[in-house]
This record gives C-alpha cells, sequence and structure tokens, in this order.
C-alpha cells in the first residue's frame, strides 16, 4: 500500500524532476532569474538616485549693487545648482511650467536696502520653486539658503563673529558618504525578488489547470503536499541561486559594502524567497486561471514592494491604517534585513524579529497554497 | 461587411473580458484600491518618527533648545539616553531616526558668548530619511539661534512654492498614478490577449476567419483602449473628487493626450503579444516593460537626477512623457504648445509598435 502513503521521496522526485525539465525548456524561466534580476538592478543602481546635484535654477538679478552681483556670483559657483540667468521673470515663468527649471532666485532692486534695515531682512532674497516635483522644491529651497548662508558668513564675518550660535555637526553612521545608492540597492533587492518569486510561481498551478495536466496529475496517486513542495523546491533553488547572484552584482559592480555575515544574508534571503514563492503559489492556486493569476501577481507583487515596504518612503510617516496595511507586505521585513545586514552588519536584536515575522508569512502563504489547492475538479 | 465582422471581434473581446466574474474584478478592484492606497503612502515627509537625545549639560539653554525638539512635528517620540552605549544602540536598532547629543559645557559655552556645536547623528541606512530630518532640526537650530540674538537678526529669505504651495506629496502622487495604474491595465489586458487564445487554441480558429491579421489586431487593440480609457476617467475623478487634488488646466487636452499615450501602451502590448507563444511569456514582457518604464519615468526618483546618458534614453519612455503632460495639466495649467512637444513622442511610440506589430503578425500567420 506503499503508494496510497501521504509521502513518498519517490514520487517527489518525479514531481521535482518534471518541474525541472519544464523550467529548462522555457526560456522564460532562465530571463526571470538572471536577466531581469540584473536589468533592474542596473535601474535602482543608476536610473533612481535621490542625490539632486545638478538642479536647474534661474536666476533674476533686479539690483545692480556690488552686494547683488556678489551673490549672483556665489550662486553661479555652486556645484549643486546650474544657473540660468534673465533680467525679467517673465522670461523664466514659461520654462519652470515647462519641467525645464525647478525653481527661480529673485535678488530684489532693493537688494541693499534690506541688507541695511533689519526690520526688512527676513525677505531679501525671493525663491519661487516648482512645487509639482515637492521633493526637488525642497531641495532647490536648501541649497539656495545654503549658497545664501554661505555668501553672508563670508559678508559679515563680524557681525557673525560677535553674536553666539549654535551649530550642528551632523554625522551619518554606517552610509558615512551618504550615498543613495547605498540603501537602494540592497532594498531593491527586496523589490527584485518579490518579482521574481512572483513570476517563477504565479502562472505554475493555473498553467496546469488551464491545459488539463493538473487532471492527470490529480488521477495519479500524488498527495497534495508533494504537490506543493514539488512546486516549491525546484523553484527555490533558482530563486536563490539568482538572489545570491544579484547580491554579487551589488557587492562587485555597484561597491555596495556588505558588513554583515553570509550566514544572515542566506538566512534572510531563503526566508524570504519561500515567502515569495508561497504567494505566488497561493495566488496560482487560487486563480487557476493565468489571466487572472498574472492580474493579481502585476498588482500585489511589484508596486506594493515599491511603495509600501519602507525601501523609498518612510513608513512612519504614513497614516496608520498603511502602516497597519505594510505589516502585511513580507518585502517589508526584508528591506530592514537586507539595509541592515549589507551597511551595519548582523544586529540581530533587529534582524531577528523581523525574520521571525518572515517565518510566519512563509508559513501563512505555504498555508494558504495548500488550502486552495484542493484535489478536486469542481472546487 | 469587413467593419460588421470588426465589430463582432470587438464585441466577442470585450465580452471575454468583462463576462467573468473573477475577471471583472481583478480589472476594476486593484487600480482603485491602488490609487487609495498608494496615494496615501507616497509621501518623503518625516513625521510621527522618533529622535533620541544625550543631554550631557543641566544648563537652561540646553533644556530650552530640548523643549523646542520635542515640539517638531517630524518626531512623535522623543528618547532620552544617558551613555554612549544607549546613545550608538538607538540609531544601530533603529529606535530612533536621528540621534543628538548636547555636550557637557554647552550652556557655559553660550553663557561665555562662545558658539556651541551639538552632535546630530543620522541613521545611514536610511539617509533619505535621515537628511530630511536632519534640515527640519537644522531650521528648530537656527530659530534658537535667532532667540538668542534677538536685536539683530540675520538677512534671510523668502520662499514660494507655485503650483502647490503647501508641497502637498499627494498633489504629485495622485497625476503620476493615473498614469502608471493606466499603464499597468493596459499591458495586462494587450499583452496577454494573444498569447492566451494561442495557448487555447482559438486564435487558429480566428485565423480561418475572412480577418485579415490587422483586423485582428484592431479587434484587440479597440477593446483594450476603450476599457482602459473608461478606467483612467474612474481613476482621474476619484483624485479630483475625491481626494482633492486640483485640475488646473484643459480636460479636452488632458483626454486628447491621454488617448496618444493608451494606444502607444496598447502598441506596445500587442508587439509584445506578437512575440510571445505562452502567457508565462507574455506576462515576463508585460514585467519587462512595466518596471523599468515605472522606475525610470521620473516617479520614483526624478529624471533630473539621472546620469544625463540615461536620462536622453528615457525619451523613448512613453511613460515619462505622460507623466510630464499629467502633472502639467493637472497643478500647471500647461500651455498646449508644452503639452504637444511631449505628445508626438507618444504618437510616434504608438505608430511604430503598432506597425511593428502588425508585421511581425503577417509574417507569422499571414
Amino acid at each position: 500500500m506503499s503508494s496510497f502513503s501521504l509521502f513518498s521521496p519517490r514520487r517527489l522526485k518525479a514531481l521535482v524532476v518534471k518541474e525541472s525539465l519544464q523550467i529548462s525548456r522555457d526560456p522564460s524561466s532562465i530571463l526571470i532569474a538572471f536577466i531581469l534580476p540584473l536589468v533592474l538592478l542596473f535601474i535602482f543602481g543608476y536610473g533612481i538616485s535621490l542625490d539632486s546635484d545638478r538642479l536647474p535654477v534661474g536666476l533674476v538679478q533686479q539690483s545692480n549693487s556690488a552686494e547683488a552681483h556678489d551673490l549672483a556670483a556665489s550662486l553661479r559657483g555652486s556645484t549643486y545648482m546650474e544657473v540660468t540667468t534673465a533680467k525679467d521673470i517673465r522670461e523664466l515663468k514659461p520654462l519652470l511650467t515647462g519641467g525645464i527649471l525647478r525653481g527661480i532666485v529673485v535678488i530684489p532692486s532693493d537688494f541693499q536696502q534690506k541688507l541695511l534695515h533689519p526690520d526688512d531682512r527676513t525677505e531679501a532674497v525671493q525663491i519661487i520653486t516648482d512645487g509639482s516635483e515637492p521633493q526637488l522644491a525642497t531641495f532647490v529651497e536648501t541649497y539656495v539658503n545654503g549658497s545664501f548662508r554661505i555668501w553672508l558668513e563670508s559678508a559679515y564675518q563680524q557681525e557673525i563673529a560677535a553674536a553666539p550660535v549654535v551649530t550642528v555637526e551632523p554625522r551619518f553612521r554606517y552610509n558615512v558618504a551618504v550615498r543613495s545608492r547605498n540603501f537602494l540597492v540592497p532594498g531593491s533587492l527586496a523589490v527584485i525578488m518579490t518579482v521574481v518569486g512572483a513570476l517563477l510561481t504565479a502562472l505554475v498551478v493555473a498553467r496546469e489547470w488551464e491545459r488539463g495536466t493538473m487532471e492527470a496529475l490529480l488521477a495519479s496517486p500524488v498527495s497534495r503536499i508533494e504537490l506543493i513542495l514539488g512546486k516549491i523546491i525546484p523553484y527555490f533553488i533558482l530563486g536563490m541561486v539568482s538572489f545570491l547572484f544579484c547580491s554579487l552584482v551589488a557587492v562587485l559592480v555597484y561597491q555596495v559594502p556588505l558588513r554583515g555575515s553570509i550566514f544572515a544574508l542566506i538566512l534572510s534571503g531563503s526566508l524570504f524567497l519561500l515567502t515569495a514563492l508561497g504567494m505566488g503559489l497561493s495566488i496560482s492556486a487560487a486563480a487557476r486561471d493565468q489571466f487572472v493569476a498574472a492580474q493579481i501577481a502585476l498588482n500585489a507583487a511589484f508596486l506594493p514592494a515599491l511603495i509600501l515596504s519602507g525601501f523609498i518612503f518612510e513608513i512612519k510617516s504614513m497614516p496608520l491604517w498603511i502602516q497597519g496595511l505594510t505589516y502585511i507586505i513580507p518585502a517589508r521585513y526584508f528591506v530592514t534585513c537586507l539595509q541592515t545586514i549589507f551597511q551595519a552588519g548582523d544586529i540581530w536584536p533587529l534582524l531577528l524579529p523581523n525574520l521571525a515575522l518572515l517565518t510566519l508569512m512563509a508559513a501563512i502563504f505555504l498555508g494558504l497554497t495548500a488550502l486552495k489547492m484542493v484535489r478536486r475538479l469542481d472546487a | 461587411m469587413i467593419l460588421f465582422r470588426l465589430k463582432a471581434l470587438i464585441i466577442k473581446e470585450i465580452l471575454t473580458l468583462v463576462r467573468d466574474p473573477r475577471n471583472r474584478i481583478v480589472l476594476i478592484v486593484p487600480p482603485l484600491a491602488q490609487l487609495l492606497v498608494f496615494s496615501f503612502a507616497s509621501t518623503l515627509e518625516v513625521k510621527n518618527n522618533s529622535l533620541a537625545i544625550w543631554n550631557q549639560d543641566n544648563g537652561a539653554h540646553a533644556a530650552e533648545l530640548i523643549q523646542r525638539f520635542q515640539q517638531m512635528g517630524a518626531f512623535a517620540e522623543v528618547q532620552f539616553v544617558h551613555d554612549r552605549k544607549a546613545f550608538d544602540q538607538s540609531i544601530d536598532r533603529q529606535h530612533a531616526l536621528v540621534a543628538v547629543r548636547i555636550p557637557s559645557d554647552f550652556s557655559a559655552q553660550l553663557r561665555r558668548n562662545d558658539s556651541p556645536a551639538i552632535q546630530v547623528i543620522g541613521d545611514g541606512r536610511r539617509s533619505n530619511s535621515g537628511q530630511i530630518a536632519l534640515a527640519y532640526l537644522n531650521e528648530v537650530v537656527r530659530d534658537f539661534n535667532a532667540t538668542l540674538n534677538p536685536e539683530r537678526p540675520l538677512p534671510g529669505t523668502v520662499t514660494r512654492h507655485w503650483f502647490n504651495p503647501n508641497l502637498h506629496y499627494m498633489w504629485f502622487i495622485v497625476p503620476s498614478l493615473v498614469a502608471i495604474l493606466t499603464t499597468v491595465m493596459a499591458m495586462v489586458i494587450t499583452a496577454l490577449s494573444v498569447a492566451r487564445e494561442r495557448e487555447l487554441g482559438t486564435f487558429d480558429q480566428l485565423m480561418v476567419s475572412p480577418l485579415t491579421p490587422a483586423y485582428i489586431l484592431a479587434g484587440k487593440a479597440i477593446p483594450a483602449f476603450l476599457i482602459t480609457m473608461l478606467e483612467a476617467s474612474a481613476i482621474i475623478a476619484i483624485g479630483v473628487f475625491l481626494i482633492g487634488v486640483p485640475f488646473t488646466g484643459s480636460i479636452t487636452l488632458l483626454y486628447l493626450t491621454m488617448a496618444a499615450y493608451i494606444l502607444a501602451l496598447v502598441g506596445v502590448g500587442l508587439f509584445i503579444s506578437s512575440l510571445c507563444a505562452t502567457q508565462q511569456q507574455a506576462i515576463l514582457g508585460v514585467f519587462g516593460f512595466v518596471l523599468p518604464a515605472v522606475l525610470l519615468s521620473g516617479y520614483a526618483s526624478p529624471v533630473d537626477n539621472m546620469p544625463a546618458w540615461l536620462a536622453t534614453t528615457t525619451e523613448i519612455n512613453p511613460l515619462r512623457h505622460f507623466l510630464v503632460i499629467a502633472k502639467g495639466l493637472f497643478l500647471k495649467d500647461m500651455t498646449p504648445a508644452m503639452v504637444w512637444s511631449h505628445t508626438w513622442p507618444l504618437l510616434l511610440i504608438a505608430f511604430s509598435t503598432l506597425s511593428a506589430a502588425n508585421w511581425i503578425f503577417r509574417r507569422k500567420f499571414g
């Protein structure tokens, strides 16, 4: 009666071989596991940058005083801005609307008088920004203010020296050079692995239903657990190879430091991969239709991992109900783990709770798959 | 006669998409739900975060400065630590985004008319939020400094943010999401439509019908176009009426350019479809287009920040152009001339992808 037992290594092996053959015969799996991650890493490494250092800014100098010329020269000397000069603000307004300039600085005609009268001083220089790009608008404001203050310090040395001021000594722990690539690339691995995991598995069960091969499987003595393991094992191996390959590219090509241990990297990677594969499989098992499965996978994988994982947008700044929602996004835990392992090291008090939650999510998704993988045709 | 056949094909195509209740749900619910969730989730402001303070000074000036830090909206919680180890750990374990150390002679230095320094440590793993929080802290210190020297204020600047006076991040996100969610939808409908028929074998039946490949393509393109236009309208309506993002430009212009954009998407989708034999390959094609298109559109990070060669390459990304138009028409009342400068690339993309799809179809099946 051994052929009717719940688990037989021989049957599992046969399923794994069958799935692996299917993987190796369809070039798209290799594309998903290796080429797509490379392209995405390239985009995250070069295309996504939160460091603005060539902001196009317009300058209108209405005052002819020596101070105004001096300040204008100082603004043009800034390495963070590319300054376009104009006589009249009306020349620059269309450029701001067209998105060619991100801000306009106005040195008013009464600039000198304003400098001399302390009461008016607060509005010595006007800054206009393109608010339709809030992030760049903030940068324009910060950079112009910074340049203005540097100019003031040289022009008003004596006055400033007389008054006590508190200065701020900023320093970043771990990412000392404040290179956005150092936290974007590790974080992007979480987005990439979410997409890879979902793409690899989202269609594999639905495909069998749609093509009718599921009926053949159901007629065999294969048990539910064997069916799920037979799907997971080959894709898990493929996914892990893909993950380690990406990590290698991150370290070697993008020069992101890896301060934590390989063990922590593999542990968090495999827990996350189980979650991602479980998510794909449960979508696939529930949908039984490749079109529906593809739609759900596309919507559930990429954008939530990009927006709700804390990778680009800070979770604590979100409204409470959305913060609650981020707890069910597995990428959230993986982003924290990866950023810490790559940049800070094995800080277990921070990693452990995240790994525990990943384990829980993997169990939920795989359990859901088992539940949905009903061995009946009419379910 | 041929138009009559085309009409039949279009009706059949729309029915396949909307008749199955699960199909209907995955077409309608995710874009609208994502619009609501993502427009509230995407913010680069820092608020409700935690600040750690290690105050080594007992003077009045330090107490005054700390009180100002505690009133900042960026930090809902201020943790006090009392030694180096706890100070470092607050950052290591991400209990705090930023940690401030006030040295023991802080107040004494100020009393002597000296200029003391406070140390501010940010979390390099979250250096973007850290830098934003740092800018807020600098502002608080500047205000504090102004109270130290009330009779001689230093000259300052005044800023006005055009198009979005309070820099609501949502005003930037909603027009962007109109473009992004439309993209996802149009791609799934078109790219999978042919692959599905090929996999199920019904495509052969279409091929033996009197319709030429060009008409079959049109039969796929028109329903996708109509459904996506409808869905985009719903997203725009929710954005304007429910979320309250202003619409300052011309609605006619928006619809004309949106038509050009969706035509470009349908072209890309059918081009992918013409290359793929299975739905697995088609969905890979969809991801292969949607991910780079979204990431390199100026949504996740500004195009201005990219290296020049990459910024130039993004000219072939239709989403990038439509994003400029959508934001321009929502917030900036962009002129027709400016809109046109981003519309003709869309028409060019639509024309070339549709011709390419038609050519491949004719070669494969004609």
